[in-house]
């Protein structure tokens, strides 16, 4: 029986690195990737703590989360593809016209 | 004991396949990573007992939402990029570990989770609490408003992807 704190530090582990992602990369698809493996850590956090309280309210969240990615997912790539059509980049360094 | 060595192995998998989604220098091979760090999110999910969310987990995270992710980025046709990273990066990293000890600081020695495992109640919501029956009647039944705001947030996320990516004519 594996303890639940070893479910919460691997999804503690997947967050920083989808957080450090977002903070490090360029490119604005591996950017949404990055966004997606956060929201996975916190799949593993909610279904975890269901599995350990009993109760199946987490994964009916989780489900809730799942969808929630789905829309992000679209929303961001019809984003990307305009963008692509109009400055042909992807590099979110070079797509500054809201600074300042 | 096999679970122990399931558990190593799909948690370990994860947080490699994560590292290489953000370290790759490829998106495709990028993409390929994030494929398999789901993959194995869904066999952390059945080690959990929740097999309806592991099947959700591999169609629609890696059937459809990848798939969507792939064919946009092959119609892109990227150029590629001498650096990968943007000037910040030491300074993203040092807060990044400063965050994971935080977190961790914080996880074990919160007394909620330091007497280990809490043990699950008794009565007939621990027999039937993770199979697919039940989740489908709470899903329609005490979460149905919640259930049809997630259909109405769908429908918007389609008619903005539409508007955004329309064509449009005039220059």
């Amino acid at each position: 029986m594996i303890p639940l704190s070893y479910y919460v530090a691997v999804s503690t582990l997947m967050f920083v690195i989808g957080l450090v992602g977002v903070l490090v990369r360029r490119n604005f698809l591996i950017i949404l990737y990055s966004i997606e493996l956060m929201l996975n850590a916190a799949n593993i956090n909610l279904v975890a703590f269901s599995h350990s309280l009993q109760s199946h309210e987490g994964q009916i969240l989780s489900l809730f989360v799942i969808t929630i990615a789905a829309a992000e997912a679209a929303i961001g790539l019809a984003i990307i593809v305009v963008l692509f059509r109009r400055r042909a980049t992807t590099n979110v360094d070079e797509l500054n016209l809201l600074k300042w | 004991m096999a679970q122990t060595f399931f558990f190593f192995y799909f948690s370990g998998v994860t947080i490699l396949s994560s590292i290489l989604t953000i370290g790759l220098k490829h998106p495709i091979h990028s993409t390929v990573a994030l494929l398999s760090a789901l993959l194995h999110v869904a066999g952390i999910f059945i080690l959990l007992q929740a097999e309806f969310i592991a099947a959700i987990q591999i169609i629609i995270y890696a059937g459809a939402i990848l798939v969507l992710y792939l064919f946009v980025l092959m119609l892109l046709n990227q150029k590629e990029t001498e650096t990968i990273v943007n000037r910040q990066y030491h300074l993203a990293l040092f807060f990044g570990a400063v965050l994971l000890c935080e977190i961790l600081l914080a996880l074990f020695q919160s007394p909620f989770l330091n007497k280990g495992n809490i043990s699950p109640p008794t009565g007939q919501v621990a027999q039937s609490y993770n199979n697919t029956e039940s989740i489908g009647v709470a899903l329609f039944t005490d979460y149905l408003l919640q259930f049809e705001v997630v259909g109405v947030l769908l429908l918007g996320g389609i008619v903005g992807a539409l508007v955004l990516a329309k064509q449009t004519p005039t220059r």
